[in-house]
C-alpha cells in the first residue's frame, strides 16, 4: 500500500482517462466538457507531483524510479501538455477535429510518457514507449477524411515500428548478455569486453534516435510535421521529446555508462547530422511546419551535444536546452495557430508577409522567438546554446563545439528569411484576431520569457543542479 | 558615489524605448510623443555621460564606477565599470544616439514609432559593450547589437536592403561565434571570465595564439579590417541616414576597443606574434580601399570606404603599441566616430531632398544651398586630416607612434591620407562646385533648423578637438600608460620563460 503514494500522479492520469472515456460516450457531443476536464486533471496531476517527496525512491523490485530528474521532467511534460491543449483549442473546433477522443489521447500518450520517465527497468520502459506511441500514431491521423493526416499517421505509424522493433532487438540482446532487465544490474554486468551487449546498445541508441527524430533516423519527422494536424504538430514537437531526451538520459547514464567510450562516437555522429542537417534543410522549406520540423531536428542536435560529454554538467545543460527549446516552440506554434482568415488556417510562409504591419504585437513576439531560435544573445535561446557549449568545451570536444557552431549560422540564415518576411515584405491580407485566450497567454508567456531570462538567468540553473545521476 | 550610474546610463535608453512601445493611439500623436520621449532619454543620457566624466578620476588607471550584481551563481557577475579609454567611447555613443534620432525624425516616413525603439535598443547594446566589465556580458551586448542593425538596415534601407541586411548579419554572427568557443575556453583554462581579473592572469602561451585569432576573427569582420571589408559598403548604402552614423560612429569602434581591450590586455604574446599581420592588412586596406573609393559613383560607398581606409590607421596605430600609437588611434576612433557621422549626415540632407546617393546627379549644390555647402566643406577637410580638426591629431599621432617601430609601414600609410585628399575633395568639387546638373536641384532648400543644430555641434566639436585635444589625452593618458607597461611585463616574462 505504501508505494501507491508514489505513482499517485499516474494513478490519477489512468483513472481519469477511464472517467473521461466513459463521460464521452454517455454524454452526447461534450467535447467541451472534457477538454476543459482535461486541462483541469493535468494541473492536478502537476500539483500532485510537486507533492512529492524530494528523496530517490525506487519501487515495483527496482523497476520504477522517482527522482529529481523525473519530477522535473513529468513536470515539464505535463506543463507543456496543458499549454498545448489550451493554445489549440480553436484549432481543433474550426478543424471539426473536435471528437472526445482527442483530449483521452492526448492523455492516453501522456500518460505513456510518464511512465517512460520514471522506468528503471527495460520491460517497464517498452510498456510506457509503446502506451505512448500507439495514442500518438492515432493522433496523427486524427483528421481522418484528410489525405495528409491519413498519410502521415501510416508513415509515422511504420516508421516508428520499425524503431519500436530495433528497440526492442536491442533490449533482448542486451537481456540476453547481461542477464537482466533492471538498469542498475544491466550497468554492473556490462563492460566494454561484452561485444553482445554492446551489439544491443546499438540497436537501442538507434531506436530512441528515431523516437527524437535525429538523424540519420529523421525522415519521418517533416512528412508528419506538416500532415498531421497543426494541433497534433505543436504536440509532437514539444511534449513526447521531453520524455524521449529523458530516456535517453537514463539510459546512457544508468546501464551504459560503463562502455561511455563505445556510445560517445555515435552519439556525437548522431549530433553532428542532426545539426548540419537541420540547419541546411530548413534553407528551402516554404511550409512553416516543415520548417518546424528541420528546426526540431537541429534542436535535437544540440541537446545531444551535451549529452555527448558524459559530465553532469553535460547532462545539466541538455536539460536547460530542452527547457527552453519548449518554451520558444510554445510560442512558435502559437503563432502558428494565429494564421487564420475566415476560418481556414495558413502554413505557407509567405502569408506571413508584412505580419509586421498589421499586426504588430504578434509579429513582435514571432520576431523575438525566432531570433531566440537563432540563438542570438541577450534571449533564451542564447543562453540554451551556451551552456551546452561550456559543457563541450569543457569535456574538450573542440570539434563538436565548432561544428555546432558553424551551424548556428547557417541556421540563423532561416530565422533570418522568415523575419525577412514578416518585417521587410509588402503587407498582406490581415489575419483573424478573434484568438482565444489560451493561444494569447501562451505567446505572451513565452516570447516574456524569453525576453526576461538573461535578467536571472540562474533561477533555471538552481532548479535543475539538484538532478544528479549516478 | 554610491549612484549605480553606469546602469542608469545602460538602462534609459531602455525605459525610453519601452515607453514608446506602450505608446499607443491616434498615429500622428503617438509619433510626435514618441519623438520626444526619444529625444528626452537620450538627451538625458548623454548629460548623465558627461555628469560621469566630470565624476571621473582621471588620476587613476583602474576601473571606476564598478558595480557587481551576482548573476550566475559561482560562475558570472554582473559587472560594469569604466577606465580611461572606454569612458571616451560611452560619451561618443550617448553623443551620436541623439542625433541619430533627430536625424530619423526628419528622414524616417513610416513605421517611426518602431524606428526610435530600435535606436534606443540599440544605444543600450552599444553602451553595454563599452561598460562591461565580464567576458559573456561583453558578448550579450556585442552580439546583441546585429538585432536592432538588422532591423533598422532592413526595413527602413534601400532597394537592396535585405541582401545587405543579411550580409551584416551572417558575416559578423560567423566572426563572432569563433570569439564565443574563445571566451568559453578562456572560462575553463583561467576559471574566471573577469575582465579585471583576467588583464592579470598570465594566459598559458600554447593557448594564446588560438584565441587571439578567434577573437581577431570577430573584430576583423566588425572593424572591418581587409579583406573581411566587404559587408560595410553594402550595410552603409542601403541603410537609412541614421542607420549609417551609428554603424560608421560606434559600432566599427566597438572593434576597435575590443583589439585595445582584449587582444593587448590578455594575448600579449600573441598580439607580438600577429602584429605584422595586422600591419599588412591594415596597410593593405588603407592603400586599397583610398584606391576603391577614388572610382566610387555612389556618395555612400565612398564614405564607406574611407571608413575602411581610416580603419587601418586606428588598427595600425593600436599595435604599434607605443604610446603616440595608442592615444593616437584612440583618438582618431573618437575623431572618426565624428567626421563619419558627420559625412553619412551630409549624404543624408540631399539624399532626402532628391532621392539619389550618385555623384553624377549632382553638381552646383552651392549656388542653392551655400550654408550646407560650407559644413560639407568643414567635414571634408576634417576627413582628409587638415590640421585644427580632430582628423588631423588622430592620424598624425598614429604615424608618429609607427614610425618608431616600422618605418616601411609608416610611409606607406601617410601615402594613404594623400590618397583621401585626393577622393574627398574630388568628391566635394563634383558635387558642390560645377554648373547646376538638374532643374530639380534648383528647387532644392537649405539646411532647416534641425540640421543647422545637429551640424554646428559636429562643426563645433570636431574643430575644438582639433584645437584643444587635451581634456581627451588627459582622461586615456594613465590607462593607456599602464596598458602598455602591462603589456610590455607580460611580453617580457613570456618570452624570458620561453627561452629558458
Amino acid at each position: 500500500m505504501q508505494t501507491i503514494i508514489y505513482i499517485l500522479p499516474e494513478l490519477f492520469l489512468s483513472l481519469a482517462i477511464i472517467f473521461l472515456l466513459m463521460l464521452g460516450v454517455f454524454i452526447k457531443k461534450s467535447f467541451k466538457l472534457i477538454n476543459l476536464l482535461t486541462i483541469l486533471s493535468l494541473i492536478f496531476a502537476i500539483a500532485l507531483i510537486l507533492n512529492q517527496s524530494n528523496e530517490i525512491i525506487k519501487i515495483f523490485n527496482e523497476s520504477y524510479i522517482i527522482d529529481h530528474l523525473s519530477i522535473f521532467m513529468k513536470t515539464l511534460t505535463l506543463l507543456f501538455c496543458f499549454f498545448v491543449l489550451l493554445s489549440s483549442s480553436d484549432y481543433i473546433k474550426s478543424n471539426n477535429i473536435d471528437k472526445i477522443e482527442y483530449p483521452v489521447i492526448v492523455l492516453t500518450s501522456t500518460l505513456g510518457m510518464m511512465i517512460m520517465i520514471s522506468s528503471y527497468d527495460l520491460i517497464v520502459f517498452y510498456l510506457g514507449l509503446e502506451l505512448q506511441s500507439l495514442s500518438l500514431y492515432i493522433l496523427a491521423s486524427f483528421k481522418r477524411d484528410d489525405e495528409k493526416s491519413t498519410e502521415a499517421g501510416l508513415k509515422y505509424f511504420v516508421l516508428n515500428a520499425l524503431a519500436s522493433g530495433l528497440l526492442l532487438y536491442g533490449c533482448s540482446l542486451i537481456y540476453g548478455f547481461t542477464g537482466s532487465t533492471n538498469f542498475e544490474i544491466i550497468s554492473i554486468n556490462l563492460n566494454e569486453a561484452n561485444a553482445g551487449a554492446i551489439f544491443g546498445i546499438v540497436f537501442v541508441i538507434v531506436g530512441l534516435a528515431f523516437k527524437i527524430s535525429a538523424v540519420p533516423f529523421h525522415m519521418w519527422t517533416p512528412d508528419v510535421y506538416e500532415g498531421a494536424p497543426t494541433s497534433v504538430t505543436s504536440f509532437f514537437a514539444l511534449v513526447p521529446k521531453v520524455a524521449a531526451i529523458t530516456v535517453f538520459i537514463r539510459f546512457m547514464y544508468v546501464p551504459f555508462l560503463n562502455v561511455f567510450s563505445q556510445w560517445q562516437t555515435i552519439i556525437v555522429f548522431l549530433s553532428i547530422a542532426s545539426m548540419i542537417l537541420g540547419a541546411v534543410s530548413a534553407i528551402g522549406q516554404t511550409n512553416i511546419k516543415r520548417l518546424m520540423a528541420y528546426s526540431s531536428i537541429g534542436h535535437m542536435g544540440y541537446a545531444l551535444a551535451g549529452l555527448a560529454t558524459g559530465t553532469n554538467g553535460g547532462i545539466h545543460s541538455t536539460i536547460i536546452y530542452l527547457t527552453i527549446y519548449l518554451v520558444m516552440n510554445l510560442g512558435a506554434f502559437a503563432c502558428i495557430f494565429m494564421m487564420k482568415r475566415e476560418n481556414v488556417y495558413y502554413e505557407n510562409i509567405d502569408e506571413l508577409s508584412g505580419l509586421s504591419k498589421n499586426h504588430p504585437m504578434m509579429a513582435l513576439s514571432f520576431l523575438i522567438i525566432l531570433f531566440s531560435l537563432a540563438g542570438i544573445p541577450p534571449l533564451a535561446g542564447f543562453f540554451a546554446k551556451f551552456y551546452i557549449f561550456m559543457s563541450v568545451i569543457e569535456a574538450e570536444m573542440y570539434t563538436l563545439a565548432v561544428i555546432g557552431l558553424l551551424t548556428t549560422v547557417i541556421s540563423a540564415f532561416y530565422y533570418l528569411r522568415v523575419i525577412k518576411i514578416i518585417y521587410f515584405d509588402k503587407p498582406k491580407e490581415s489575419f483573424q484576431k478573434d484568438y482565444n485566450w489560451g493561444l494569447k497567454i501562451s505567446l505572451i508567456l513565452s516570447s516574456l520569457l524569453i525576453l526576461t531570462y538573461f535578467a536571472y538567468p540562474s533561477i533555471l540553473i538552481d532548479t535543475i543542479s539538484s538532478i544528479i545521476i549516478n | 558615489m554610491n549612484f549605480p550610474i553606469l546602469s542608469a546610463i545602460i538602462l534609459i535608453p531602455l525605459i525610453g524605448a519601452l515607453f514608446i512601445l506602450a505608446n499607443r493611439g491616434e498615429q500622428k500623436t503617438v509619433i510626435k510623443s514618441s519623438k520626444y520621449v526619444a529625444i528626452f532619454s537620450s538627451s538625458a543620457n548623454f548629460f548623465l555621460a558627461m555628469v560621469l566624466w566630470y565624476y571621473f578620476d582621471k588620476s587613476t588607471s583602474e576601473f571606476q564606477f564598478v558595480e557587481e550584481k551576482n548573476w550566475i551563481e559561482g560562475f558570472i557577475n554582473f559587472q560594469l565599470g569604466v577606465d580611461g579609454i572606454s569612458i571616451l567611447f560611452i560619451l561618443l555613443t550617448t553623443f551620436i544616439a541623439p542625433i541619430c534620432i533627430f536625424s530619423g525624425s526628419q528622414s524616417i516616413r513610416f513605421k517611426v514609432k518602431e524606428f526610435f525603439i530600435a535606436i534606443l535598443v540599440m544605444e543600450t547594446l552599444m553602451l553595454g559593450v563599452f561598460c562591461s566589465l565580464d567576458l559573456v556580458i561583453f558578448y550579450l551586448f556585442f552580439e546583441g547589437g546585429l538585432i536592432p542593425m538588422f532591423l533598422i538596415i532592413g526595413i527602413w534601407g534601400g532597394p537592396k536592403r535585405v541582401y545587405s541586411a543579411f550580409k551584416f548579419f551572417l558575416f559578423t554572427l560567423l566572426g563572432s561565434v569563433l570569439m564565443l568557443i574563445a571566451i568559453i575556453s578562456i572560462y575553463w583554462i583561467a576559471g574566471t571570465t573577469d575582465i579585471i581579473k583576467l588583464l592579470d592572469i598570465r594566459i598559458p602561451q600554447e593557448y594564446q595564439y588560438l584565441l587571439w585569432l578567434a577573437f581577431f576573427s570577430s573584430f576583423a569582420v566588425k572593424l572591418p579590417m581587409w579583406p573581411f571589408h566587404t559587408w560595410l559598403p553594402d550595410a552603409h548604402v542601403e541603410a537609412p541616414t541614421a542607420g549609417s552614423v551609428i554603424l560608421a560612429a560606434i559600432l566599427l569602434k566597438m572593434a576597435g576597443y575590443g583589439f585595445i581591450r582584449f587582444s593587448l590586455g590578455m594575448f600579449p604574446l600573441a598580439s607580438d606574434y600577429f602584429t605584422p599581420l595586422i600591419f599588412a592588412l591594415s596597410v593593405i586596406a588603407i592603400i586599397y580601399t583610398s584606391l576603391v573609393a577614388l572610382m566610387q559613383e555612389d556618395m555612400k560607398k565612398l564614405i564607406a570606404y574611407s571608413s575602411v581606409a581610416h580603419m587601418g590607421f586606428v588598427t595600425i596605430g593600436i599595435f604599434s603599441l607605443t604610446k603616440q600609437g595608442l592615444e593616437g588611434s584612440i583618438i582618431q576612433m573618437l575623431s572618426h566616430g565624428l567626421i563619419s557621422a558627420a559625412l553619412f549626415l551630409c549624404v543624408g540632407v540631399v539624399y532626402d531632398r532628391l532621392h539619389s546617393r550618385m555623384i553624377s546627379s549632382y553638381g552646383g549644390l552651392v549656388n542653392v544651398m551655400p550654408k550646407y555647402a560650407v559644413v560639407f566643406m568643414i567635414f571634408t577637410l576634417a576627413a582628409l586630416g587638415l590640421p585644427g580638426t580632430s582628423g588631423f591629431v588622430g592620424e598624425f599621432l598614429v604615424l608618429v607612434g609607427v614610425f618608431q617601430v616600422n618605418i616601411f609601414v609608416a610611409v606607406t600609410a601617410s601615402l594613404g591620407i594623400i590618397l583621401a585628399a585626393a577622393y574627398m575633395l574630388w568628391l566635394y568639387k563634383r558635387v558642390i562646385f560645377g554648373k547646376i546638373a538638374s532643374s530639380e536641384i534648383k528647387e532644392m532648400k537649405d539646411l532647416n533648423i534641425i540640421e543647422i543644430y545637429i551640424f554646428t555641434s559636429l562643426v563645433f566639436l570636431i574643430i575644438f578637438f582639433g584645437v584643444y585635444p587635451d581634456p581627451l589625452f588627459n582622461t586615456i593618458d594613465i590607462s593607456i600608460n599602464n596598458l602598455i607597461d602591462d603589456y610590455k611585463t607580460n611580453l617580457n616574462f613570456y618570452l624570458t620563460t620561453e627561452s629558458n
